[in-house]
């Protein structure tokens, strides 16, 4: 790992940490509960790329698998809370 | 001293996708009504996504030596999800803000929920 991309690994992860703080804002704020259902997929998916972008720091596989259960993970999660504000109900 | 070509092509993939990150999450947070704020998220979700797993891509093969192609199932698999979870989050919005009888949403069809 040179230093050039290390810094550009550390800017890149900062810039993902702002991304999420904004959502976490978004999150917090709400108005309405589809607006945190919004907000808690794009969480998942910085958290993903953000994964992503650990693989490379680390030169390691392991993290990239990490991210594609972060993917299935996150979809089945918003399909279950989109599902529950339609019907009142995740499972019917 | 110069850095080799592929660390400035990594280097130039994921500051871009941390710019789109941002951009992303300032749509998600300042855009003013939910139907707006529901495209800001895309951005992450298919070029950021793209330009992250780009520079994974282009980072293995150099190491390795060889075409390093499996990070391409992230792609896949957000290109699979993100319609539809994006779609049936949008049907449930739609529907709860008629519930709240909110005007500023169209009225269902005739014969549809």
């Amino acid at each position: 790992m040179s230093p050039f991309l290390s810094v550009a690994i550390t800017a890149t992860l900062l810039l993902y940490l702002a991304a999420m703080a904004l959502g976490l804002v978004r999150l917090l704020r709400g108005p309405r509960a589809q607006d945190r259902v919004l907000a808690q997929d794009f969480l998942y998916t910085v958290g993903l790329l953000l994964m992503l972008v650990l693989s490379i720091r680390y030169d390691s596989e392991m993290y990239y698998e990490g991210a594609l259960l972060m993917a299935l993970f996150g979809f089945v999660g918003t399909l279950a809370m989109a599902k529950f504000l339609l019907r009142g109900e995740a499972i019917e | 001293m110069m850095p080799p070509w592929h660390e400035i092509v990594v280097a130039a993939l994921l500051l871009a996708s941390g710019g789109l990150a941002v951009v992303a999450g300032l749509g998600l947070l300042r855009l003013p009504d939910f139907f707006q704020r529901m495209h800001a998220p895309a951005l992450a979700t298919t070029l950021g996504a793209w330009l992250v797993t780009l520079a994974t891509i282009v980072h293995f093969s150099t190491r390795e030596g060889s075409l390093a192609l499996h990070t391409w199932l992230v792609i896949v698999v957000l290109a699979i999800t993100a319609p539809v979870s994006a779609m049936l989050l949008a049907r449930a919005a739609l529907f709860r803000h008629r519930q709240a009888g909110d005007d500023a949403v169209p009225p269902a069809l005739r014969g549809h929920p």
